[in-house]
Formats: C-alpha cells, structure tokens, sequence
C-alpha cells in the first residue's frame, strides 16, 4: 500500500511541480490543479481511520510520503493537511472536506477551510478559519496570524498522543519534509559536479568537491534514519510516547538543512544563487522548516534537560529501553 | 544508499539485563584508563570469561563453538560492552572479521582448528592491511608469499598492527602473483593465515603519542607457512578483505568510543548553564548514529554486503567520537571536572586522532562515499 501511494505521489509531484508552480505557490496563488490531484490520490486523509472515511495508514508511511513531498519542495500544503486531519481524526473529529491547516500562525492559512487548534490538557478543537493576517517565512509560504472563528467541533486525544501532540506532530513533519529536500540538494549538486568542468575537468573530478558531498550524503542518511525511527515510533507509543526520538529527528534534521544548504550553495557557485535558479526553492525551505515545529535548539535542550535530569547512569540504559520490539 | 531500521529481536531486553549485571560486576575495577581504551584494550581473561559465557563467536555455528544467535542478539552484546569501555581487544577482531571470514571462506578443516579458539576467547587474531608503502594506498602493498613445496614463503613487513605482539593469529593480506601488466593491482593479492609463532617473523611493538605499546610492524623473513594457510580463494584476497572491511567498519564500535565520557560527565555538566542543548545535540546524534548503525547490522543479518553504507556510518560515526570529549571540554573547565571524568579526557583526546584513521581514514571512507554518489 505505502509503495503503490508513494509512487503515486512521487509521478504527481514529478508532473506538476517545478519552479514555475513554486513561484505560483509563493506569490501567494492557491494551487488549485495539484490540490485537486492530491485529493483525488485521497491524501489527506491518509492518516485517517478508515471508519471515519481515510486511508487508515500509520505514521511510518505518512512520514515517506513527507519525505517525498519535501523533494519537490512542497508544491502545496498537503502535509500540514495530513497532520491536521490525522489529529482531529485522532481526537475524534470527523474530517471535513478543503484544506485543512493547523497552529496559531498557520501554514497556509488564509486558504484554510478549518483549522485545527490545541484546546488545552489533550483535548483539540476544529474552528472555522477566521480572520487571517498574512504572513510568510523565509520560503515565501504563507504563515498567517490566525483569529480563529467559530468551533466546529472539538475532541479528547489518547493518552498516548498528549498534551502536544500538534507540536510534535508538526516537528515530526518538518523534519520529514526536511529529509527530502536533503536529498533533493544532494542530487542537484551531484548532478551539477558531473557536468560543470573547470581546469578543463567535472568538478566531481576533485576530491575537495567529493569529500563535501560525502558529508551531505552522510547528513542526509542520518536524517531519513531519524525520521524512520521517530516515525515508527509514533505508531507504536503515539505522538508523546514518541517524543524522545522526534526531538532527536527535529534537531538532526535543523542541523542537516544547515550543512546541506552551505554546502551545496558553495559547490554551485554563484549560479546557485541566482532566482533563475531552482537550488533556492530547496535551500529557502531548509532554512525556513528547521525553525518550524520547534528549532534544533529547542528540541535539543528539552532533550537535554531530560538527560542531564536523569543523569550519566540512565543514559544509555534509557536510550535501549526504548528499542521497539 | 539504503538505510532501514531492523526490528531487534524479542528477548533482547532480557540479553542486555544479563550483561548489565555481568559488567556492573566484571567492570568494578576498570579505571578510566581502561575505560577509554575499550576495544583497543586487551584483557585475555575478560575475553575468555567472555567466551565461557557464550558472548563471543555468538551466530556461528555450533559445531565451530558458537551458539547460533541471531546477529542483532550480537549487536546488542557489542553495544553493552562498548558502551561501559571494557577491554574487549583481545577477541575483538577474531569476532568481528577474522571468524566471520573463516566462516566464509575457509575449509572445513580451517574452520574446526580456528574458531572453536576464538569463540572461547582463546585465540587473538589481529589485521595484516597496512604496511610501511601502503596506507591508505592498500593495493600498493608488497608483501608476498611464493608457492614452495610443501606450502608458502613469506617475505614483507605489516604496519601499525594492533595488538600484533599480544596476538596469536594475523590474517593478512598479500600478493601471491605480480599484478598482471597495465591490469589491476588487485589482482594477484590473496589472504593467508598466519600462525604468529613461527618463526621468521619478529613483532616489533611501536610505542605510541601516550607512551604505550599497542602497535606493531611485524616483519616476515623466509616465513614457511602451511598448505592450508590459504583463506578462500587464491588471487581474490582484494574482494575477500573488501568483504571484511563492511564487517569492520559499521559496528558500534565507531561511534561509541567516547561514550564513557559522556556518561561521567553528565553528572558534572548538570548545573552548567547552556549545558542541555550541548548535551540534546550529542545525544540527538548518539541516538541516531545507533538507528544507521543498526540498519546496517540489520542488512548484514540478512546477508547483504553494505560496503558502502557501513563506510558512511564509520565516517559518521568516527566524527561524533572524535568530537564528544571536546564539547563535553567546551562545556566544563579542567579545575571543575571530577578526577576520572578528567583522567578519561586526557586519554580520550590522546586517543581521538585514531578514530578516523583506523579501519579506514576519513577521506578514503568519504571517496567510497562519493563514488557511490556518481562523482568520480
């Protein structure tokens, strides 16, 4: 099923994204063709139980549609969708059709049809979407300062979700999407050093270029790694139970966007720079998504607060407890 | 590259319980010396109490004296041992890559006179790769073993041997025929094992930056060897030892050499400010480095040959080693570390260049890296 979805998304993306679109989506222009796309591949409602109308897959296999989202730059906010519905789902919402945003500054959200806010001690609630101040992040995706409107419907979460499941959820999703464009960069500036020559030879000829782009590859191994693992995770402990290996995905993937957007800028040159260019629409969104749904700062110093509070003898005992059989 | 995460095996939890309490016990008088060592440290009586209580040679056969675990059961052993430092050398490298390779390679005969030896944690093995014109340039190695009657003669010199002097086996790699003209240097090599007690070889032991001997050149003079001194097949010595180096080189061994470190010193970094994120970073990455560590484990249990991915977590993990006992510095003055945190340090950082140059230097690791990219 993951397979057959991904790949369907994977040609979707491939077919209908590219710098034209995301300058399109930046301009503040709602993508209706692609939306309607995703839709019809019944994406938003991936997370959803199947009883209440979705697909009924799990976090694993909504973390590798990220993944492949985030390769092509997120040509629309399907996956914030995913997560708003998955929650809402979760907490015993019925799901609504239209895109559904989430969060206080929201992404996307003067296009949102509801929005899906924490109420406080587990709880969720599904508000019409209010007044919207726009607002943007690096990217140029829209972040809009949210009033929210009336509530639709509100829900209890499982335990196992918490208090924060939206915060983890997003941080979760960031670092999925992170994952991606990681990859994405890697394969640009592979592509690049093959074919750019100077000194009368390909730049992937010099071992100054190679020894950089090894490191990219290893970045981007590390943060797929760690999205798998907190995302398999997520199904087996929910979204709380989960959030050790989150915080450790968020803060690798904050880390990797920042080695991997240097990088790849420097083997480029100045052509990477230029807005005629696509190498901008992936590092723009490396430097925007780390920040969101919780820096690498703030996700390494809840870690180790944790750590330091539970001190050197718990550390590695803590770490192997939570192996998932 | 491929990367998945392996599910570990039911009762793997029960397996660490065990080793806790055996370590807890076994380990109450390791000191930090001991500690920061780890697998460079060589300790026969640990290894055999090792070997008696079925932890080493754990997925071999049992007809060779193993027990027929599951490698992720092994992985978990490695884990426990690596990440309190104890001095697992001197079964180390018959664990890790000779054993497997006899495994694989050898006769039968071999395989029933060798590995019943190490599994028992009696017979230390050690690596014959480098020599004096050979580094990183490993093809470029001249030592060489001519047919005679009746078996082999040997003549060369190895370098930077580990635990040479300590050892009783070394499998080394060496050219049986001159590389044929304008063809590849890794034709003609072969592996051959070697009985370090005969005679014809001397073991020097080189005495390092801390003042130690740990490694060695051995020199091969009209060494005789055997018949079945041959591992595997004559001439493929340069695909066998490419083989062992995916053994060699994704292990937790390269990311959790400094681990004591970091488990002495969180009890002093509590009431340092900005402490916590340092320490999420480290840990973030310790976590993570494990979970690619693991992937790969779990693809060699499924009898994949992940040259590459193991290459890019040894890099990997090599660099988080090397940095751990710097950042755990940048965060604690030397006047305000406790005695053993700082004892621990003062090894570690002697001991952290070696990270990445054993079992591959960072930038061949990263080349392998590159060429699995398309760039080249």
């Amino acid at each position: 099923m993951r397979a057959i979805i991904l790949e369907q998304v994977d040609r979707l993306l491939a077919a209908q994204s590219g710098a034209p679109a995301l300058r399109r989506l930046e301009a503040g222009e709602w993508p209706e063709e692609l939306w309607e796309a995703l839709e019809g591949l019944g994406l938003p409602l991936l997370l959803v139980p199947e009883e209440l109308g979705g697909i009924g897959l799990g976090w694993a296999d909504a973390a590798a549609v990220w993944l492949v989202i985030g390769r092509y730059a997120a040509p629309a906010p399907v996956a914030e969708c995913m997560l708003a519905n998955g929650l809402a789902a979760a907490a015993g919402i019925e799901p609504r059709g239209g895109f559904s945003s989430f969060g206080q500054t929201a992404p996307f959200g003067r296009f949102a049809a509801q929005l899906l806010l924490e109420a406080g001690a587990g709880r969720l609630a599904l508000h019409a979407p209010g007044a919207a101040t726009p607002g943007q992040n690096i990217a140029r995706e829209p972040r809009d300062a949210m009033t929210p409107g009336a509530l639709l419907a509100e829900g209890a979460l499982p335990n196992s979700h918490g208090p924060r499941a939206l915060r983890l959820g997003h941080a979760l999703l960031r670092a999925a999407l992170i994952a991606g464009a990681v990859e994405h960069a890697l394969a640009l500036a592979v592509d690049w050093a093959n074919t750019r020559k100077q000194f009368g030879r390909a730049l992937a000829k010099f071992q100054a270029i190679q020894q950089q782009l090894a490191v990219v590859a290893s970045e981007a191994a590390a943060v797929s790694v760690a999205v798998s693992a907190a995302a398999r995770a997520v199904d087996a402990r929910g979204l709380e139970g989960a959030w050790f290996e989150i915080a450790c995905a968020k803060v690798v993937a904050g880390e990797a966007a920042q080695t991997t957007a240097a990088t790849i800028h420097q083997v480029f040159a100045a052509i990477g720079i230029t807005e005629d260019h696509e190498l901008h629409n992936t590092t723009r969104r490396l430097w925007s998504w780390r920040d969101e749904g919780g820096s690498e700062r703030a996700w390494a110093g809840e870690i180790g607060r944790n750590t330091l509070a539970q001190g050197g003898a718990a550390l590695w005992p803590d770490i192997t407890a939570r192996d998932i059989p | 590259m491929r990367f998945e995460l392996p599910s570990l095996p039911g009762g793997s939890a029960g397996l660490r319980a065990e080793l806790r309490a055996f370590l807890a016990e076994a380990g109450r008088d390791w000191t930090p010396a001991v500690r920061a060592r780890s697998w460079m440290g060589f300790d026969r009586e640990f290894s055999r109490e090792l070997g008696a209580r079925g932890w080493i040679g754990m997925v071999w056969p049992k007809a060779y004296g193993g027990h027929e675990r599951s490698g992720l059961e092994r992985v978990v052993v490695l884990e426990e041992l690596l990440a309190v430092g104890a001095p697992v050398g001197a079964h180390w490298i018959g664990d890790r890559q000779s054993g497997p390779l006899i495994l694989r390679r050898g006769t039968e005969e071999q395989r029933r006179k060798i590995l019943p030896g190490i599994a028992s944690g009696k017979l230390a093995f050690c690596i014959g790769l480098s020599e004096p014109e050979a580094g990183s340039d490993l093809a470029a190695l001249r030592t060489k073993a001519e047919r005679v009657p009746g078996g082999w003669k040997l003549n060369g010199r190895k370098i930077w041997t580990t635990n040479a002097h300590l050892s009783d086996w070394m499998i080394a790699l060496v050219r049986t025929s001159p590389a044929p003209e304008g063809g590849s240097r890794h034709a003609g090599l072969s592996q051959l094992l070697v009985d370090l007690r005969l005679s014809g070889i001397s073991i020097r032991p080189i005495r390092d930056l801390l003042g130690e001997e740990s490694f060695n050149e051995v020199t091969f003079d009209d060494v005789l060897l055997p018949e079945d001194a041959l591992l595997g097949e004559e001439g493929a010595g340069w695909a066998q030892a490419t083989e062992e180096l995916a053994l060699e080189r994704s292990g937790p061994e390269r990311y959790l050499s400094s681990l004591p470190a970091l488990t002495l010193g969180l009890d002093a970094l509590r009431d340092v400010p900005g402490a916590d994120v340092a320490v999420g970073r480290m840990v973030a990455r310790l976590n993570t480095l494990r979970g690619m560590s693991l992937s790969v484990a779990g693809m060699l249990e499924a009898g994949e040959a992940p040259a590459q991915e193991a290459a890019l977590v040894k890099d990997a993990g090599n660099d988080f080693e090397q940095r751990l006992p710097e950042q755990i510095r940048a965060l604690l003055e030397p006047e305000d570390m406790p005695e053993d945190l700082r004892a621990l340090l003062a090894d570690l950082t002697q001991l952290a260049p070696t990270f990445s140059l054993r079992g591959g230097t960072r930038e061949i690791l990263r080349g392998i890296i590159a060429r699995e990219l398309g760039l080249r």
